[in-house]
Parts: structure tokens; C-alpha cells; sequence
């Protein structure tokens, strides 16, 4: 039997892969817009829905970001509300853990478990961003170098929590008046060097005991904190090649961690574009990404690795002269640093731009295009499949460019070719996402090793 | 009519308010854990037109005592976060106001401003929020964050103890200001959608709160757009003068627990106190008393519940809120009493759930509408229409005009 395909469901986000100017784009806030692409994604036997979050507006040259998608409802409010109309789909949500405690998240998530019959995933995240910290009593406290210990600390901590209620505690025993087994369920203490706490959880085990671990960083020490802590992690590698060598070494790391291959699934998240043709679809994806980079938007993204304001340049024009500013403080803020050498990056662009006569905002889209799958439904069925044969990942997830309907044409003409190829089910056989993604059941802490 | 109706809510906690009603609960013992069981009791109340219904919630083991666990097998331990209940809840009922409680004390007021705002725009403006001071010890030492002795009841009237809950309250207070001003921070129209210039936002509308204060400063603004009814309503519990102010101060809607009726306008009347003390500028605070309710078909018939509910319980079970015990036609008459001695409505802890509650929405509702007192359905609106609070304009949209 071949590999199955993972399929989850990403809700367009603040970022200019989001297109909010297109006819066809609706609220990013209506809660229908979320049932919408839930229901769509259940209707497709997708395996989760995800959502991403913000604990701050972006900001660039201190001011407001103003021109890609601003605001968005919280992440647990939306995904419990989500439970109600959905049967199956898991639903996943990225939580800072840098400003949130882990009671306080673990009892949160396992009570998401419990009202979406065990179907809740958690994105852990960190961040050592003093911008967002000034929304939050602890601030911008915590050094960069203990943002994965903190998080690693963290989800260790909810996992005590999770586990501190036996499956047995509460009995129920009317006649003989006994409602719990124990008198002290849910006792815990921890004690470690980024939380010393102690005390009574208040949710008994939920019903997938530990709800769904994901994790999204890239660097050394997030490969490290995946490979030890979560259950599936998102990646970024565009190319065949790219994906194939992240997922060889990640899934290799894992058995330091007395952990089997699958136990730890790899999902990038991926565009997608889809036309009658190959051609059409070609056309479409440049009008998307036209759509996506507008005038006003290249100059902001050049901004970015530039760290200099560039208002005035012309979007149309070439880029500028002199270098990236690497002294001062970051021009934008509240959003991640994406190159590590700007003056060198900067070289390139000018290089690229040069060789290929492109202006700043062709240049932009060159250089920041990610469109994963472009083309008929067949070909991005068999390409998708392909990746996943080949092990350059085990699924992915979508992140359609419109709201609420961008994901419609995907479930409508990708998803049968999948089933037709026995690469993709053609219904749920389980009810948790745990079942869906082929997990089995959460593996104790206390058996977890070195974690 | 000759008499304004009255406002009705239910509070929502376990299997039912006396700590034995899971012994006669016609719901099973791990109900409450289930989205089914809060459905349930959800659409009962909703088929009673009842205005909002409450979700308690706490930081803490539920206890018999002032701090920490009792060790007692024979009670309802364990339960769900109060947010998600209620966001779980939206998209299933039509009508009624949702009322979570969350901790002003551990909660960060960031969180609580988002969740429930999302709350209000998946609930279609039904939201409210219920903020709840954490004084026990065994609640800070699931954060590990800051000490709290343990809560002594024979020391409540200490300087240290009564420095302790009026810097708590403080606390709070300014958790709530926060909230608020994250709520205004988005103008209505601050989403603007404007191709032509490329932008999604005008960021004129969008406000930074700037809050300092003692305990903690928040920046701003929001990351949610403003909701469909702008400000959620916010509802205190209070039986004394600090949480009177505090309610005065920061509140739309106040719990008062009276024992009879020359109680109820006392505490009216101090609640009206406060509201002119504190300078309250708001529509007046609506007062809603509460009222630990327990209905059977006939007085001798709840009588013996009760004792029945007290044997299994061991003990005779008191409460912060007074109790009744008898037909639905008596409670009507009482609820008719109180509200013309000045609440504005009620908020019924049903002894058992779902029991109880289906005896308020299926008997004294009607048993009011027949005297005139209770609304014969949902007139359709936000959860401030159906209290007749006004939507608030932004603060900060009104400083831009002023």
C-alpha cells in the first residue's frame, strides 16, 4: 500500500500570501468564513484546520502595518466555536508559550479535547520578541537562547498535567456516594528551571490524553525540540531535493529519542494554483502574485531587508545603491527575521534584478514567490503524491491565498484524484486527529526520555 | 403590562450548585465534560428565552474549603475551561448572552480581551465576560508567579488580609480598564479595504491604550476588530462594599446575593451608593440577585429534595446566595416580591442540572409571563439589547471627533 497523504487546511493569514483586494475575497473575520473552510476541509476527509496567531500588530517604520490583512479573532475561541460545526476535522492552533503558563494552556487545550471529542492540536511557538512582550504582563523578559528550553519546559509540563488525572479517577458511584476514585486527582508538581509550580489540574484526561504536538521552526534547536517533543512538524522546503534531505535528517534524530520514524509526521505548508490548463494555471499564479505584491507592498518588503524607508522609490524602478542598514533597530516589527546576511542578500537581489531587467516590485515577486503546486488538478495531484512517495514529506498543509473560498476548487478536483490513486482516504476511519494522522496513542512523559 | 418585565439568566456550574446534586442529576457523573451535556443545558435555557446564561469557572480544584482540596471523594472534582464552553456553545444556540468567568489575577487581560471578542463575533453579540478575582494560594501555585498566603476565613478582617484583596480588586480593576480599552482600540470602521491606495486598514482608527498601572502595563492596540456589540457586557458577583465599587466602577451587570426581600433593597441601595460614589457615568449597573433555586411540584415535595440532597451531602448546605426550596409558583411570587423591592432581574443557580433548570424554563417561565414579568420570547439584538445597555461608541473614536 502506498504512503497516505496528509492534508490540513491553513486559514489565510496576516501576510501578503493572503489576497484581500481580489471580488472574491471575503471577511477574514466573520465567523462563516470559518466555517466555510472547515466545513470544506471536512467535506475534502482532510486530517486538521489550522490557524495561526498574533499577540501583536505588525509594525513597520513605527507605524502600524496598514496594507496586507490586519487583525484576526483568537486561536482557541475560534477553534472551540469550530468544534460545534464540524464532526472530524482536528483543529489546530499556533500558542505562544512565551507569553502564556502552562497551567493555564494545558487546561485550555485539554478542554478543547474534550468539547471536539479529542480532535485538538497545538502549534507550539516561542519568541523572545520584547515588541510583543509589551502586551503581556512578563514583557520581553526572556533571552533568545531559552526560548526552546522554555518551550521544550513547557509542553513537558503540560504533558505532567495531561497524564496527572488516571484514566479511572472519576467513578461516578451514586449509591455509594463516591464521585471520584482518589482524593487528590490531578496532583502534580514540577519543578524545573523555568517553571517551579505545584498543585491540582483541573481537567480529567481528555480523550486523546495529549492533544497533537506541532511545531514550526526550522533552526538546529527547533529540529532538536521537534524531534523530541512534538508529533508533526511544518517545514518550508520548496524543492523535491530540499524536502527530502530535511526529512532524512529529522526523521534520523528521532531515534535518539527512542522514537519510530512515524511517530514524528513532516507537513509542509504549501500554495497551490490550480486552471484548466497548464498554461492557465501559469497565468493565474502571475496574477496572484501580482495581487499579492502590490506597488505599495514590494517597497514595504524591500524595506524589509533593506531596514531602511524606502518610500520613496519607485516600485517600478531599480533597487537602491546602497546597502542594507545592519546597525540600527529592525524597521519592522512583530514579524520574522527571514535573511540572516542582508548586505549579501542585497548583492544577489541587485545581481538577479540586473541579469533578468527586473524593477523593485518584479523583483519581489521573483525573489519571494513560494507557489508550491501550479497547475491542472492532475498534474498537482500527481507532483503532491510524488513528494510524498519520495519522502520530501508525509502531507501537507495548504495555505489558499482567499478567504473563505480558496480552498473549494482544491477539495472539489485534487482531493478525488488522491482517493482515486489510494493515496488519500475516502472517509474517516477514526473520530480522533490522532487517528487521522496514524499517531497511535500519546506516549506517557515518564517514557519520554530525554525530553 | 403594568409592571417592567424582569431579566432572567441561570448559572451554569457542574451538575447543579448543591454539592450533591450529581447523586440525582438525571445527567451521568462525567457529563460535564461532554459538549452534549452543555448543548443541552444551553438549548433548555434558550427554550426558556432566559436573557444570558453564566459559566463558572476557577484556577483551582473545586473545594469545600477556603483553600486548596478538601480530600473529599463524594463531589463533583474536575471541569472545563469556562471561554471554551462558551465559544463552544455560540454556534449551536441563537439568542441567549454567553457568560464565561476567567481569573483577573493569573489570566493575562491581553488574552481575555481577545478570546472574548472572538467570543462576541462567533456568538453574533452575545457575549459577556465575567472577571473573577483569584485569592486563594492554591491557585497561585499553579502559576508560580507571586505568593498568596492561604485564605484564612477567621483572618478575613486582618490589615494584611484586607490589604491583600483590596490590592487584588485593584488589580482587577485594572485588568478590566484594559480589556475595555483593547475592546475600543479598533474603530468600527477601521477595516477600509481600499485598493486603490493598497490599504486593508486605515490605521487612524487603530489605537494604541498605553495602560500603565501598578500591577502591569499593556500596549495596544488589540489584535481581534471590534465586535459586533463593541463592548462584551461585563458581570461582577458581589456581596460587599470593595466588589460594590468594583462593580460600580467596571461593570454592566451586578450578581447581589439577598436573603429576603428588605435585604434585597438594602443591597439595591447600596449598590446605587457606589455607582454615585465611584462616578459612574454608564447606564446604571443592572442588578440581578441570586437565588439558589430547587422546585418540585408541590412545597412538601421540595422540602424533602432538599433534605434528601442535604442527607447525601452529610450536612446541611449553605451558600454565599440564599436558597429556595418549593413550587415554581412560589418562586415566581418571590421573584415578583424582589423585583418590585428593586433588582432588575435574576440570575437561578439550579440546585441540580439539568433538573432544575428544566423546572425554571418549562414552569416559571410561564409562571411569569402569566404575571406579566417575563418576555414572551427573544426580540431579536445583541445580549445588550436584550438588557437595554446601550453600545458603547469607542472611547478612542470619540476623542478623534471630540
Amino acid at each position: 500500500m502506498p504512503k497516505q497523504v496528509i492534508l490540513a487546511a491553513h486559514f489565510p493569514g496576516v501576510n501578503n500570501t493572503t489576497v484581500w483586494s481580489d471580488p472574491a475575497s471575503g471577511s477574514q473575520i466573520d465567523f462563516s468564513s470559518f466555517v466555510h473552510l472547515a466545513r470544506t476541509a471536512e467535506r475534502g476527509k482532510f486530517d486538521f484546520l489550522f490557524l495561526a496567531e498574533g499577540l501583536r500588530l505588525r509594525e513597520q517604520r513605527g507605524r502600524i502595518h496598514d496594507l496586507d490583512v490586519v487583525g484576526r479573532p483568537d486561536t482557541l475561541t475560534v477553534l472551540a466555536a469550530l468544534a460545534a460545526v464540524t464532526t472530524h476535522l482536528g483543529l489546530a492552533g499556533t500558542l505562544n508559550t512565551t507569553f502564556r503558563e502552562p497551567y493555564e494552556l494545558a487546561r485550555q487545550l485539554a478542554s478543547l479535547d474534550h468539547l471536539s471529542g479529542g480532535r485538538a492540536a497545538w502549534n507550539v511557538v516561542t519568541t523572545s520578541d520584547a515588541f510583543t512582550g509589551e502586551n503581556f504582563r512578563r514583557g520581553g523578559y526572556l533571552d533568545r537562547a531559552l526560548r526552546y528550553e522554555r518551550a521544550a519546559e513547557f509542553v513537558r509540563t503540560a504533558r505532567e498535567l495531561w497524564e496527572s488525572w488516571p484514566a479511572e479517577a472519576i467513578v461516578g458511584d451514586r449509591d455509594g456516594g463516591r464521585y471520584i476514585a482518589e482524593a487528590s486527582p490531578g496532583a502534580f508538581a514540577h519543578r524545573g528551571d523555568q517553571f517551579d509550580i505545584a498543585g491540582h489540574f483541573t481537567v480529567p484526561r481528555s480523550p486523546q490524553v495529549h492533544p497533537v504536538i506541532l511545531q514550526a521552526g526550522d533552526s538546529p534547536d527547533g529540529r532538536e525540540f521537534a524531534v523530541s517533543s512534538a508529533d508533526a512538524i511544518f517545514s518550508r522546503h520548496g524543492t523535491l531535493e530540499a524536502g527530502q534531505e530535511f526529512y532524512r535528517d529529522v526523521k534520523a534524530r528521532l531515534a535518539r529519542y527512542g522514537r519510530q520514524p512515524d511517530d514524528l509526521k513532516i507537513i509542509p505548508g504549501v500554495t497551490f494554483v490550480l486552471g484548466e490548463t497548464d498554461a492557465e494555471a501559469q497565468e493565474r499564479a502571475h496574477h496572484i502574485r501580482r495581487q499579492q505584491v502590490s506597488p505599495q507592498t514590494a517597497i514595504l518588503l524591500l524595506e524589509q531587508l533593506w531596514n531602511r524607508d524606502l518610500s520613496g522609490y519607485d516600485p517600478e524602478g531599480p533597487l537602491p545603491a546602497e546597502d542594507p542598514d545592519v546597525s540600527g533597530d529592525a524597521i519592522s516589527r512583530g514579524r520574522a527575521g527571514m535573511h540572516p546576511d542582508p548586505v549579501d542578500t542585497a548583492r544577489q537581489w541587485r545581481a538577479l534584478a540586473e541579469e533578468k531587467g527586473l524593477g523593485i516590485r518584479d523583483l519581489i515577486i521573483e525573489v519571494t514567490g513560494r507557489q508550491s503546486f501550479v497547475g491542472t488538478a492532475q498534474q498537482v495531484a500527481e507532483r503532491m503524491n510524488h513528494f510524498v512517495q519520495s519522502d520530501a514529506a508525509d502531507g501537507f498543509i495548504l495555505v489558499p491565498h482567499l478567504t473563505p473560498g480558496g480552498l473549494d476548487e482544491f477539495v472539489d478536483q485534487v482531493v478525488p484524484l488522491l482517493q482515486e490513486r489510494g493515496v488519500f482516504r475516502a472517509d474517516y476511519t477514526g473520530t480522533t486527529l490522532r487517528d487521522h494522522l496514524g499517531l497511535g496513542p500519546a506516549r506517557p512523559v515518564t517514557e519520554a526520555g530525554a525530553m | 403590562m403594568t409592571e417592567k418585565t424582569l431579566h432572567l439568566a441561570v448559572a451554569l456550574d457542574g451538575l447543579g450548585w448543591h454539592p450533591a446534586a450529581w447523586r440525582l442529576s438525571r445527567a451521568d457523573a462525567t457529563a460535564l465534560l461532554t459538549a452534549r451535556y452543555w448543548n443541552t443545558l444551553a438549548g433548555e435555557a434558550e427554550r426558556g428565552a432566559l436573557d444570558l446564561l453564566t459559566i463558572e469557572d476557577s484556577l483551582g480544584l473545586q473545594t469545600s474549603g477556603p483553600d486548596g482540596p478538601d480530600g473529599r471523594l463524594d463531589q463533583v472534582r474536575g471541569r472545563l475551561d469556562a471561554v471554551q464552553i462558551a465559544a463552544r456553545l455560540a454556534p449551536l444556540t441563537r439568542h441567549i448572552g454567553l457568560i464565561p468567568t476567567t481569573s483577573t489575577t493569573h489570566t493575562e487581560p491581553f488574552h481575555v480581551s481577545s478570546a472574548v471578542a472572538t467570543l462576541d463575533h462567533v456568538s453574533g453579540g452575545r457575549a459577556g465576560w465575567r472577571p473573577r478575582v483569584s485569592a486563594t494560594h492554591a491557585e497561585a501555585g499553579h502559576f508560580g508567579r507571586r505568593d498568596i498566603p492561604p485564605l484564612d476565613l477567621s483572618r478575613l478582617d486582618e490589615p494584611e488580609t484586607v490589604q491583600l484583596v483590596g490590592d487584588l480588586f485593584a488589580e482587577a480593576g485594572d485588568a478590566v480598564e484594559v480589556v475595555r480599552r483593547l475592546w475600543d482600540s479598533w474603530q468600527d470602521d477601521a477595516v477600509i479595504r481600499d485598493v486603490p491606495t493598497g490599504r486593508f486598514v486605515d490605521r487612524e482608527r487603530l489605537h494604541y491604550i498605553d495602560f500603565t498601572g501598578q500591577w502591569f502595563s499593556v500596549k495596544g492596540p488589540t489584535i481581534v476588530p471590534r465586535s459586533p456589540q463593541g463592548q462584551p457586557v461585563v458581570a461582577a458577583l458581589a456581596h460587599s462594599s470593595v466588589p460594590y465599587a468594583f462593580a460600580a466602577r467596571h461593570a454592566d451587570i451586578v450578581f447581589v446575593t439577598p436573603v429576603d426581600t428588605e435585604h434585597v433593597a438594602a443591597i439595591v441601595a447600596e449598590v446605587r451608593a457606589a455607582e454615585e460614589t465611584v462616578g459612574r457615568t454608564d447606564a446604571p449597573l443592572r442588578v440581578l440577585a441570586d437565588l439558589v433555586v430547587l422546585l418540585d411540584e408541590t412545597p412538601t415535595l421540595a422540602r424533602r429534595r432538599r433534605t434528601r440532597l442535604d442527607e447525601l451531602h452529610g450536612e446541611e448546605f449553605t451558600s454565599d446566595a440564599a436558597t429556595f426550596a418549593g413550587t415554581p409558583g412560589q418562586l415566581a411570587d418571590l421573584l415578583a416580591d424582589w423585583h418590585r423591592a428593586g433588582v432588575d432581574g435574576f440570575r437561578l443557580r439550579p440546585a441540580v442540572l439539568p433538573n432544575d433548570l428544566t423546572a425554571i424554563t418549562r414552569v416559571v417561565v410561564p409562571a411569569l409571563r402569566d404575571r406579566g414579568l417575563f418576555r414572551a420570547g427573544y426580540p431579536g439584538g445583541t445580549l445588550r439589547d436584550l438588557l437595554g445597555l446601550p453600545r458603547p461608541a469607542s472611547r478612542y473614536a470619540v476623542a478623534a471627533t471630540a
